[in-house]
């Protein structure tokens, strides 16, 4: 940061001096537009020996120079991509602008989220994709970056998005399926691979029965799933309540292979009911009439 | 001269350490030794257990009820790392509630300080005479007695493995979700409360922590909370648990809004032990104060070290008015019940219409 503020005033400075001299003697020859990374040369028309500074958004250079002869600037001076400026003082000083322009893309940055997600969710899955070049500048010009979104047990499918100030991003409903679902980010030679879960979501017709089992009552979910048939993950927690003459009891229990099973001892007439989270099952009315 | 001047000085000095003595609480000491009382009986014995010890504290009981010393002392100073282990008896109330000329009873508050706080303990001890001596009947403790069997445990195991990146974009896992289900902001006469119930709605567990903001009106932060330990921090998948979050001094007219967060973590987690809350019912406790009791049993094969009660109640419109908490200092021994009880406030009792349990617990790493 203080590089950035140091830079940019002594950018100003020279600015305000180079604008002064520059009516005098424009005299800096060097190209207008620069790709990143790519080697190029500074003149300076005259005789005669000064001093070049060369002020880019991440560094700066000073340099003696000797004039009418070609100053080489090597590709990893120039590698970040942004305004670069050149300012040369003998007796008077003159500026000249040079833009660093980002390479071609070489890499990409890609986050999907969220790393799991509830099946059937409208836009619940999003990704973004950034472009970078081999010198980590975001690369600005539009290009295409292809997705190819592979969810298990379904066909693979593809998106293209064209990069707005090189961002491309999509939004997507998670499957009905639960399982993995793999978003790869392409753009030419570069691609990313992401993976996040879709799992199951609420419980959907949850049910329970009961059957005596001496001075209990043994209690056994259906297996447990959500509304499109997913079942729900072992270790889950399932609530069961009993109500009867010896007061209110309750057990939370997890999944194990699809079912949750409790065990009560009754007094009585009891009424039982079973719930996963805010959703509630079946009530069985136990020994009454 | 000299000799009248020795004399005196040793009369001060008599002086002096009987005043010291009485200072000290001599007299009281001397009372609680003696046993010539119910209530001093009681009195003694107390002071035993409050000085850890149990040979002096055991010789003061009645031993017609047969109580074996080792039973004895696993009551009172606690075994397996429970929460009475942890515990010492700082003070006692003794009030008479029945006396005859060979027996009485008495009812003791003990206040217990312990490693989660203050506990408080009410019995009533019955007290029989034998010769001069009162001796306090100590009822046989009814520790469960489970066969020797085997118990297959298979419960599911969470494990959180690799390293997080900072790197943007990188491949990582998020927090879980979880989601406040209710909060209600209650005025008590010395604070105000927050209270309601938060759910786990991912699939992996989650260790969770609830903050609360009581805002003025012009949006300023009148306090801030957390819930402390009346929540349970470690939420399975699809666990729901109460949380109740104190800001102690504030006043409702003071607060325009509430800003309330949860925070969960993404931890290792074992869905065992699985704990049942039975028997639960709401009465009145020997010193007339509305109770909600009930018996925790451990259905795992492991020892439970220290369980914590955290009960929800609702109002007839299902919304959380109130929630209660209670640690149990005994350990939880594999199908063993064990009996818990939470106060209920005299005004939620009347508003009270249905309530929920669930319990927090705490077991040691086994060697």
């Amino acid at each position: 940061m203080l590089l950035r503020i140091l830079t940019s005033f002594c950018g100003l400075s020279f600015a305000l001096l180079g604008a002064h001299s520059a009516a005098q003697e424009p005299a800096i020859t060097a190209p207008k537009n620069v790709t990143a990374g790519t080697p190029f040369a500074i003149s300076v028309v005259g005789q005669g020996k000064g001093t070049l500074y060369l002020f880019g958004p991440t560094q700066a250079i000073k340099r003696e120079i000797e004039f009418g002869k070609d100053t080489p600037i090597a590709g990893s001076e120039a590698s970040s991509a942004g305004i670069y400026q050149i300012t040369v003082c003998a007796a008077d000083c003159v500026t000249k602008v040079v833009e660093v322009q980002p390479a071609a893309p070489a890499r990409l940055g890609f986050l999907l989220h969220p790393s799991r997600v509830p099946v059937s969710t409208p836009n619940a899955v999003n990704g973004t994709a950034i472009a970078f070049d081999q010198y980590n500048n975001i690369v600005i010009t539009p290009s295409e970056i292809t997705f190819r979104i592979a969810a298990s047990g379904e066909k693979i499918s593809e998106k293209t998005v064209r990069t707005v100030r090189g961002v491309a991003a999509f939004q997507m409903d998670s499957r009905p399926n639960q399982g993995t679902l793999e978003v790869t980010a392409s753009l030419a030679t570069a691609s990313e691979p992401r993976v996040i879960q879709q799992v199951a979501s609420e419980a959907c017709g949850l049910r329970m029965t009961a059957a005596p089992s001496g001075a209990t009552i043994t209690l056994q979910t259906d297996p447990i799933r959500d509304c499109k048939g997913n079942p729900l993950p072992d270790g889950t927690i399932v609530s069961f309540i009993k109500v009867d003459g010896a007061g209110k009891s309750t057990v939370d229990t997890p999944i194990k292979k699809d079912r949750a099973i409790a065990q009560f001892s009754v007094s009585g007439p009891a009424r039982i009911s079973v719930a996963c989270g805010v959703v509630l099952g079946n009530e069985i009315t136990w020994g009454g009439r | 001269m000299k000799r009248g001047l020795a004399v005196f000085v040793i009369l001060a000095t008599a002086v002096l350490l009987a005043a010291g003595w009485l200072h000290a609480g001599g007299l009281k000491i001397r009372a609680e030794r003696s046993g010539s009382t119910p209530e001093e009986a009681v009195r003694a014995l107390m002071a035993s257990i409050q000085a850890r010890d149990w040979d002096q504290a055991y010789s003061r009981l009645d031993h017609t009820s047969d109580v074996p010393k080792a039973d004895f002392v696993r009551e009172i100073a606690g075994s397996d790392g429970s929460l009475r282990t942890y515990s010492t008896l700082q003070s006692f109330d003794i009030w008479p509630v029945h006396a005859s000329a060979d027996q009485a009873v008495l009812r003791v508050r003990l206040n217990w300080s312990s490693a989660v706080g203050s506990l408080a303990e009410v019995r009533d001890l019955q007290v029989v005479r034998n010769g001069d001596v009162w001796n306090v009947v100590w009822p046989k403790p009814n520790f469960a007695k489970i066969p020797l069997h085997v118990l297959p445990v298979n419960y599911l195991r969470w494990d959180v493995v690799g390293r997080r990146s900072d790197e943007w974009g990188t491949a990582a896992v998020d927090s879980p979700r979880v989601r406040i289900l209710s909060m209600n902001a209650v005025e008590r006469p010395d604070r105000v409360v927050i209270v309601g119930e938060v759910e786990n709605e991912d699939t992996v567990p989650a260790y969770l922590n609830i903050t609360a903001a009581l805002l003025k009106p012009d949006g300023s932060v009148l306090a801030q909370q957390d819930s402390f330990d009346v929540i349970s921090h470690s939420l399975l998948p699809k666990q729901v648990s109460p949380y109740r979050i104190d800001f102690p001094s504030a006043r409702l007219s003071q607060v325009k809004s509430v800003r309330i967060d949860a925070h969960p973590l993404l931890v290792p987690a074992s869905a065992d032990p699985v704990i049942s809350v039975e028997n639960q019912s709401v009465s009145k406790d020997a010193l007339g104060r509305t109770i909600l009791k009930g018996a925790l049993v451990n259905q795992s094969g492991q020892i439970v070290n220290i369980a914590q009660v955290l009960a929800v109640f609702y109002d007839a419109g299902g919304k959380a008015i109130w929630v209660s908490d209670g640690y149990v200092d005994q350990a939880l021994y594999p199908q063993g019940p064990v009996p818990f009880a939470v106060d209920i406030p005299t005004d939620i009792a009347e508003r009270m219409h249905d309530y929920h349990v669930v319990v927090n617990h705490y077991t040691a790493p086994s060697a």
